[in-house]
């Protein structure tokens, strides 16, 4: 049974082989010229702003987790849709039971105040 | 789905829908009436309770096998219940003495003890993992209620990355054992391994449940997976400690009892050395390191490490058939007593304890014996319960543990628990010491609950004592098969 993994051995060490080849060789040929352009972080692109690591509103996040959670609730209801003749009532009851449960957490988002800025 | 699915998880169907209207009713609830939420809460944990009570001595399976009611079920699921009602009552008063009244509390309480619920009858791999995320999850968030206290935070924090981690053990050994056996049923298993055709698959097994170990060796903090468990239950605020320490534990061994007595008795010749040190390794360093502690939280904690080694040792003998149902029941007595002692000892801590996690020192006990000698008795109780001496519960939970260690043949973990319990003695009776014998002016609450919840641990752990038979006979119907 192991031996059947050893394609995927073979696959992973290929791979590895290959990109330290292409690095080698980069660096045993390629002309090393350094230029401010080369040095940025980013050639291409806008140039980058202030430090990566600045301080944003906390309130970012929180708009974030709430969208995640309404996205999931898109992702499973859309799955839902195309099947839902074949499923019948039994499906619709299930995903009333989920959107109930997902209401009751967007209701208390809402009373807590976390979907106004301010 | 059927009727008899919905019958099996009625209880926890019932606690679900209370937890989420709570949540809703909290919302208009105004800041300052909070005991209406408490009191909601409380009235929810009855009702979960007389459901549950009333399916006593039914037996059955629902989704396809998944779910199961027994006796094993609702023996934890009432110990569970129990301390959720207990939580409530030590926690009303103190968030709002520490002002952080805030109603999610309740509902999170609500929460965490549905997927406790769901752990004790959950018989498929997944559905264990289900309860583990529904049980954590919600303790996380406690173990951060009283920000922006720092070491509160600090705790929440730390203990959703360990936790996150030891889930994440867990699963991979869950994938092992699909890998291995081609089924997550617990039932399935057994017959698959009954059959004995694994081949190199067999190996995979041994390292899955290795793994699954190790997660709930996190969970129910044994040594060496224990080095969250101070820092959480100190910061944490106390009376999640109190509920922490007590159903995330039972919940946890309930996971390791389900899975290893029902599904992989097979493995014990691999996993019994391992549990042996296991539970040799917990019990020590647990006792040791107690020692030196002088924060009482602290010295609680690794308490309740200690502790989680004692239960371990029932589980070493689990693989011989002969002990397998006393080395259950055993635990699940001891589970009980240790609950019912420690949540005791939580109350008179919090009695004490002062805003800004002040008067936690086991100084501050000092002269209790004389300023509030209701307190000073129920506290010694609780200690010389911890301890296992006479006359409490304790004794009668450690000779059931020690004597399906000696029934199993494991005489030498026998006598590393004594000699440990030894050991305990010494921390446990210098908090005696402290509160009778130096001088002091500790200023004690006297909020009724909290009172209350020590008066009737303290009688019950004394009670409970001269009926073992009859709790005992109650474990023993909860044994698995």
């Amino acid at each position: 049974m192991l031996l059947e993994y050893a394609a995927i051995a073979a696959f992973i060490f290929v791979t590895i082989l290959v990109g330290f080849i292409a690095i080698i060789l980069g660096m045993l040929f390629g002309p090393k010229k350094s230029t401010d352009v080369k040095a940025m972080p980013y050639e291409s692109g806008m140039n980058p702003i202030g430090p990566g690591t600045r301080r944003m509103p906390v309130r970012f996040y929180l708009i974030a987790v709430l969208f995640i959670l309404f996205d999931i609730e898109t992702v499973f209801l859309l799955p839902w849709a195309i099947v839902f003749r074949k499923l019948g009532v039994f499906g619709l009851v299930e995903m009333a039971v989920f959107i109930a449960i997902l209401l009751v957490g967007y209701i208390y988002a809402w009373k807590k105040g976390a979907l106004e800025w301010d | 789905m059927t009727q008899s699915d919905l019958i099996t998880i009625l209880p926890l169907l019932a606690l679900v829908v209370w937890a989420c209207a709570l949540l809703l009713v909290d919302l208009f609830i105004p800041k300052g009436r909070k005991g209406w939420t408490a009191l909601l809460a409380a009235a929810g944990l009855a009702l979960t309770m007389g459901l549950t009570l009333a399916q006593a001595g039914r037996e059955a399976s629902g989704f396809g096998g998944m779910l199961r009611l027994d006796g094993f079920s609702t023996f934890l699921n009432v110990l569970f219940l129990g301390s959720g009602l207990l939580g409530v009552a030590v926690a009303y008063g103190y968030l709002k003495r520490m002002d952080l009244e805030r109603g999610e509390f309740y509902s999170l309480l609500l929460f965490s003890i549905t997927g406790m619920m769901l752990m004790a009858q959950a018989a498929d791999l997944i559905v264990i993992f289900l309860a583990l995320e529904l049980l954590s999850i919600p303790l996380y968030v406690l173990a951060a209620f009283a920000r922006p206290r720092a070491d509160s935070e600090e705790a929440g924090l730390k203990y959703f990355l360990l936790g996150a981690f030891s889930t994440g053990f867990v699963v991979y050994g869950i994938t092992l054992v699909f890998g291995a056996t081609g089924t997550t049923s617990l039932a399935k298993i057994v017959e698959v391994l009954a059959a004995g055709s694994l081949g190199t698959g067999s190996l995979l097994l041994t390292i899955g449940a290795a793994l699954i170990l190790v997660g709930f060796s996190f969970k129910v903090a044994a040594v060496p997976f224990h080095m969250w468990t101070p820092d959480v239950y100190q910061g944490a605020p106390t009376p999640v400690t109190a509920f922490m320490s007590v159903g995330a534990k039972a919940a946890g061994f309930a996971a390791l009892m389900r899975i290893f007595v029902m599904a992989f008795p097979s493995l014990s010749a691999d996993l019994t050395p391992v549990l042996w040190a296991l539970a040799a390794l917990t019990m020590f360093i647990g006792n040791i390191i107690a020692i030196s502690q002088t924060n009482i939280k602290r010295m609680l904690a690794y308490s309740s490490i200690a502790h989680a080694g004692y239960i371990l040792m029932a589980l070493v003998a689990y693989g011989n058939p002969a002990v397998a149902a006393d080395s259950v029941a055993s635990a699940l007595f001891y589970l009980v007593a240790y609950a019912v002692t420690s949540f005791g000892a939580w109350s008179v801590v919090m009695s004490l304890e002062k805003p800004d996690a002040k008067g936690l020192e086991i100084n501050d006990f000092a002269g209790l014996g004389r300023r509030n000698p209701l307190l000073a008795a129920a506290m010694t109780i609780f200690m010389l319960s911890f301890t296992g001496m006479p006359p409490t519960l304790g004794l009668v939970g450690k000779f059931f543990l020690f004597r399906t260690a000696i029934e199993g043949g494991f005489i030498g973990l026998a006598i590393i628990g004594v000699l440990t319990s030894l050991i305990s003695a010494y921390y446990y009776l210098r908090v005696v010491v402290t509160m009778y014998m130096r001088e002091g002016e500790p200023q004690a609450e006297g909020e009724y609950w909290l009172t209350f919840t020590t008066v009737v641990t303290a009688l019950a752990t004394v009670v409970l004592q001269f009926l073992p038979a009859a709790l005992f006979a109650l474990a023993a119907g909860a044994v698995l098969k």
